[in-house]
């Protein structure tokens, strides 16, 4: 531990690194138990326990933000800063900014879950926090921006890698979906409460052009900027191709902004605009595609070790649902699938197709590797990441499965009308439908929550181990030397 | 400033965002796999995440 913390005080920032990586594992727990509570509150009610605290309504976005910004943003803090370092050969710019880009984004967290659970919430999905947590929100990131961009102009290498183009496009998109998507007017100073600057049609479309962005750059660009540097360093290979990934990086980047809308097929939003979103939606198909390809081909001429290397399986195999969900999200935005998925559970399974089997999964891969990196040392078990893999793997088709079935029965029954013309089914009889597919959806849950529990045990057993090397090390010094 | 007014109809600005952004995804295109030469220059990018080997490593230091 010493003689790392010499290295790392020295040529690289690690200790911040190391903050988010256990911040990405707790919150990542603390999201998961919160998102299996309500998924079982859902298939079994008594759970509620009348409690207006726990309900559904409430806890829903406690376990969104936690996942979403907690596990995946405080991951993408902790990969970006590591990687910014390692591929600009230079530490990182700022170290008092980046410690607060740390306690700032984990008091957002923690005032955001605490906001919910007392009722506060401006309603919009995946941006409920109020309007102050908005603003500790865009004076956190704009010093992300600084500390990133910062570090990225005193590079000691003189090409940019790629996969920071990516972290920065997040970066940069991120700032404007936020400061555009919260623009309100708080009732006044002294309360929490906002009215939105949009009404109407234009507050439901700003809502979804930031909601489908937060998926194309939080939870996709941000997430291929991790694949794009994880995926070669463990497969000890480089990229299949880098011209490849510069044609995915702009046609990602220049695609996903136009297609926000097509969450609001049959609505009162233009049908043109409608039309277009679906259209580029398609088109986005391609460059998903493209990088999904770039990314498993990597691993061309060293297939074996998909046999032996439980890492690279987590990699490979949220490559694989990286590239279904990319598949099934263009499907589902054309009109006509859309009028039987849209408010059905089959858009609940897409959300977590993508974000279970690929942002979960390529996050685990890529831990799991730089987590030995950051504390010197070797995983505690490897065996631990195996069982870890099978269970999130297990878990994700478990739930994805359930609310596939679900969601179409949901959507046919719906629409179901018998011979007079009147609707077929109640809505109470679609709900009584539903319930196996809700425990089962529950039930995937918990495995794959059951996995997150390991491996934060294998980290903290790891980071444990590599203390009492350090220790030893310090006791007698010709240790150290040798 | 009549002139932008032809920018306000549809059946002007559309045929000419798609000609925009078409030459634009050629030029891209054109760029990245038009030369052999920058090819490879470009290809040889693909080496930065292993110029910094971990030689903060105990197996590097060892």
């Amino acid at each position: 531990m010493a003689a790392v913390d010499v290295a790392g005080t020295e040529q690289y920032n690690f200790d911040i690194v190391r903050k988010f990586t256990i911040m990405a594992l707790v919150w990542g727990a603390v999201g998961m138990l919160v998102g299996v509570y309500i998924a079982s509150e859902l298939a079994w009610p008594f759970l509620n326990f009348d409690s207006p605290y726990i309900t559904f309504g409430r806890l829903r976005p406690v376990h969104t933000g936690a996942v979403i910004f907690g596990f995946g943003g405080s991951a993408l803090f902790a990969t970006s800063y590591y990687v910014v370092q390692r591929t600009c050969q230079a530490r990182l710019f700022g170290d008092g900014m980046a410690s607060f880009t740390f306690w700032g984004w984990q008091a957002v967290i923690v005032l955001a879950a605490l906001s919910y659970v007392m009722g506060y919430s401006q309603g919009r999905e995946y941006a409920e926090m109020e309007w102050p947590i908005d603003l500790l929100i865009e004076v956190v990131w704009v010093t992300y921006l600084i500390v990133f961009v910062g570090t990225l102009m005193k590079r000691k290498q003189p090409h940019i890698y790629v996969a920071n183009w990516f972290y920065l496009s997040f970066i940069l998109a991120t700032a404007l979906l936020h400061t555009f998507n919260n623009l309100a007017v708080p009732v006044s100073l002294f309360t929490l409460k906002s009215y939105s600057l949009f009404a109407g049609t234009q507050d439901a479309m700003t809502q979804w052009w930031y909601g489908h962005n937060a998926v194309g750059f939080f939870l996709t660009a941000a997430f291929l900027g991790m694949m794009y540097y994880f995926v070669p360093k463990q497969a000890g290979r480089p990229i299949y191709s880098y011209r490849l990934s510069i044609v995915h990086f702009w046609a990602l980047s220049f695609l996903y902004m136009w297609v926000g809308a097509h969450h609001l097929h049959w609505t009162a939003l233009p049908d043109w605009t409608s039309t277009l979103a679906a259209t580029f939606s398609i088109m986005l198909l391609l460059p998903s595609w493209g990088g999904m390809i770039n990314g498993i081909m990597t691993l061309s001429g060293a297939w074996d070790k998909l046999r032996t290397d439980p890492i690279m399986r987590f990699m490979i195999v949220a490559l694989s649902f990286y590239g279904m969900s990319t598949f099934e999200g263009p499907m589902m935005s054309l009109k006509d699938v859309n009028a039987l998925s849209h408010y059905t559970d089959w858009t609940v399974g897409h959300v977590h197709s993508g974000a279970l089997g690929w942002v979960a999964m390529i996050t685990f891969g890529s831990m799991y590797h730089l987590i030995p990196k950051l504390w010197d040392t070797k995983m505690y078990s490897e065996k631990l990441i195996n069982i870890h893999f099978w269970l999130a793997t297990i878990g994700t088709l478990l739930y994805i499965t359930a609310m596939w079935i679900s969601g179409i029965m949901q959507g046919l029954m719906w629409r179901a009308f018998d011979d007079f013309g009147n609707l077929q089914y109640s809505f109470a009889e679609s709900v009584a439908a539903m319930h196996p597919f809700y425990a089962m959806r529950a039930i995937g849950g918990m495995f794959f929550l059951t996995g997150m529990l390991l491996m934060l045990f294998n980290t903290y057993m790891t980071i444990r181990q590599s203390n009492s090397q350090g220790s030893k090390l310090e006791v007698n010094p010709a240790n150290a030397v040798a | 400033m009549e002139w932008l007014q032809w920018f306000s109809r549809e059946e002007n600005t559309k045929p000419l965002a798609l000609l925009i952004f078409f030459i634009t995804f050629c030029l891209i295109l054109i760029y990245v796999f038009g030369s052999k030469k920058r090819g490879e220059r470009l290809e040889s990018h693909k080496d930065i995440p292993f110029l910094d080997e971990d030689s903060d490593t105990k197996e590097a230091k060892e």
